[in-house]
């Protein structure tokens, strides 16, 4: 090729003029050009979806520009700082995760330094929590403050320690896991307000709240007591349950039976005294007869069933005159 | 074209040359600074960011931090006023107030956690020392009003005690007490915090030993509740059951009672009507249902019945 030719600078550049159509014309306009793009890769920047622009002119903070391509002045003169304003964040304490999915895998590692803490009532619980936040001034966080994650650490292992310290170790474990999270992010946002690190605290949850490993069976044991208390009064109400209806029924029979005796026993007297007063109302009529009559049939009907019947006179004292009916079997006849 | 690109190409090179010889400085919205000149600072802290300008070579531009920083101490071991020994863990938060006065007393950061460390720890083990273990761990009351509010069956007699100070509190003295050496560096303390705060190892394994003794007690207790309550209930069904039972007898009582009475007046009223024929009739009744064929019946000659039968017999006889 020309190569072979090239002897001197000079013939490079001839060589290079040839190649631009050998005009010289053009060569400073290619300068300014390549600078002007060196200049333009200075100073086009973009911001991302989730992000804010803070943009600084020799340090000093001018404006803040949203998401999409932007312009600034190059050579270090403007700086910018993308801010992710719209993401959440997360802090775990006592607990690491080590891949989050479908099946998040949580490291093995304890952090007892971070998990151990004391209740109201001087026990030591193992508690572990995650704190959420985002940033809510973009400005304050990237000027107020120098560490704002160390921040959120810090404050929220003092805000979380200061509430369990109020509670007592079996509401902490149940009852009042909820009150700890909302009160545990109002203390711990009015807090990072104070300091100005421009965080919203999103939510503060309690993740796993254990007794220590030492005193666990101990803890169980307790469970285990409660529910065979209520198995207990369970079973006892059963066998009221068993007892109470049936001892209704059988009330309710005693009660009717003697309803049943009334009906009846009034019922007989009723008939008997209708009974009598019928006989009487025919027998006063003629008593004389009547009253033979009703006599007679009765001897007529007692007197043939007796085994043994003596007629005695009262004025012998003997047993001699003893008329012995029976014997022949008199009433047979 | 010709004139205007000579200015710039001028005050290209002016600037540069005026950044390369030190001659302007730029101060971030997070620095504050100090010039000094051969090392004696010269003039105010700069304290707003942007462009400034300093004679070169003989003055150089000291930064510092203007933002918010950190200090956290090492856990401390710190005996309470009741004599527990417990670890405790401060972090506070400090800012370099006044540039000049740091620069001339700490002179870095380094050496102001230094200072810091000296302030708090000593301001930390005054307030813990003064004080008893539960002002340290609780902030407020709220336990013992819950704890009398609810029927709590595993409590710690110690715990129990009422405060006057607690955390937060007992943070704010420790405050109050650091915050006053601190401007002698430049430095303004604006929080102390008790981070973390447990017993060291070895109450910790009593503690723990206690913690069992208190479950166990709160799990007899639950077993006895659960026997009471279940005596209590064995109890009441008995007691029900006799109630149900002797309700029941005395309104069967009554009513049978009621009715004897009613069937008396039903008898008397009809009965009164002729006493004498009544018992007449209620005789010969009598006499049906008591004789049976195990009977033996001994009539005297002087009775109605054979007197009938003697004057049959003489009848033939006369």
């Amino acid at each position: 090729m020309e190569w072979k030719d090239v002897r001197g600078p000079d013939d490079i550049i001839n060589v290079g003029r040839e190649k631009f159509g050998g005009s010289g014309k053009f060569f400073p306009l290619v300068i300014a050009a390549v600078a002007l793009l060196i200049m333009m890769g200075g100073s086009i920047y973009s911001i991302g979806p989730d992000e804010a622009g803070i943009v600084q002119r020799f340090g000093r903070y001018i404006y803040t520009t949203p998401p999409g391509l932007h312009l600034k002045l190059p050579f270090g003169i403007d700086g910018v700082t993308p801010i992710k304003v719209k993401r959440v964040f997360k802090e775990e304490f006592g607990v690491r995760t080590l891949r989050a999915g479908v099946k998040t895998q949580y490291s093995k590692k304890q952090y007892h330094d971070e998990s151990l803490m004391l209740t109201g009532d001087l026990n030591i619980l193992d508690v572990r929590w995650i704190v959420q936040f985002k940033v809510k001034d973009a400005i304050k966080l990237l000027f107020k403050t120098r560490d704002p994650v160390d921040n959120v650490r810090d404050i929220s292992e003092v805000v979380m320690r200061q509430l369990v310290g109020d509670y007592r170790v079996d509401e902490v474990l149940t009852t009042k896991r909820e009150e700890i999270n909302d009160l545990a992010q109002i203390k711990m946002q009015e807090i990072l307000d104070y300091y100005e690190t421009g965080i919203q605290v999103v939510t503060v949850k309690l993740q796993d709240v254990n007794p220590p490993d030492e005193v666990k069976p101990a803890f169980n044991e307790v469970n285990e007591a409660k529910q065979e208390k209520e198995r207990m009064i369970n079973q006892a109400w059963e066998a009221y349950n068993k007892a109470i209806p049936r001892a209704r029924g059988e009330a309710e029979k005693v009660i009717r039976e003697a309803e049943g005796y009334q009906l009846d026993k009034i019922n007989r007297a009723r008939g008997e005294a209708e009974r009598f007063l019928d006989t009487w109302a025919e027998y006063k009529k003629v008593p004389e007869i009547t009253q033979k009559r009703l006599y007679l049939e009765t001897m007529m009907d007692v007197l043939p069933r007796a085994k043994e019947k003596y007629i005695i006179d009262p004025k012998q004292s003997s047993i001699l005159p003893l008329l012995n009916i029976g014997q022949k079997g008199g009433s047979q006849q | 074209m010709k004139p205007f690109l000579k200015i710039i190409g001028i005050l290209a090179v002016l600037a540069v040359i005026m950044a390369m010889s030190g001659a302007v400085y730029v101060v971030n919205e997070t620095k504050q600074v100090v010039i000094t000149q051969f090392g004696k600072p010269v003039g105010e802290p700069v304290v707003t960011a942007g462009l400034h300008f300093k004679m070169p070579f003989i003055q150089r531009a000291q930064y510092f931090e203007k933002r918010l920083l950190e200090w956290d101490g090492n856990p401390n071991q710190i005996p309470t006023k009741d004599k527990r020994y417990i670890w405790l863990d401060t972090t506070a938060r400090w800012k370099i107030t006044d540039a000049l006065k740091f620069l001339q007393s700490v002179g870095t950061e380094r050496g102001a956690l230094g200072r810091l460390d000296d302030i708090i720890n000593s301001a930390t083990r005054d307030a813990i020392t003064s004080h008893l273990l539960v002002e340290t761990i609780r902030n407020t009351n709220r336990i013992l009003d819950s704890t009398e509010k609810e029927k709590v069956v595993v409590f710690t007699e110690e715990a129990l005690e009422k405060i006057d100070v607690g955390r937060e509190v007992l943070a704010g003295m420790i405050l109050a007490k650091a915050k006053v050496i601190a401007p002698q560096y430049g430095i303004e303390l604006i929080d102390v915090r008790i981070k973390r705060l447990n017993y060291v190892e070895a109450v910790r394994k009593k503690v723990y030993e206690r913690m069992i003794a208190e479950r166990k007690r709160a799990a007899e207790q639950y077993r006895s509740e659960g026997q009471g309550k279940q005596a209590e209930i064995e109890g009441q069904t008995g007691k029900e059951l006799k109630q149900i039972t002797s309700e029941a007898y005395r309104k069967s009582q009554g009513i049978r009672g009621k009715a004897d009475a009613e069937t008396t007046r039903i008898y008397a009223e009809a009965y009164n009507k002729d006493p004498v024929f009544y018992s007449f009739l209620k005789t010969l009744e009598t006499y049906k249902s008591t004789i049976d064929e195990k009977s033996t019946i001994i009539l005297t000659t002087d009775s109605d019945y054979y007197r009938y039968l003697k004057s049959i017999k003489s009848v033939p006889g006369d």
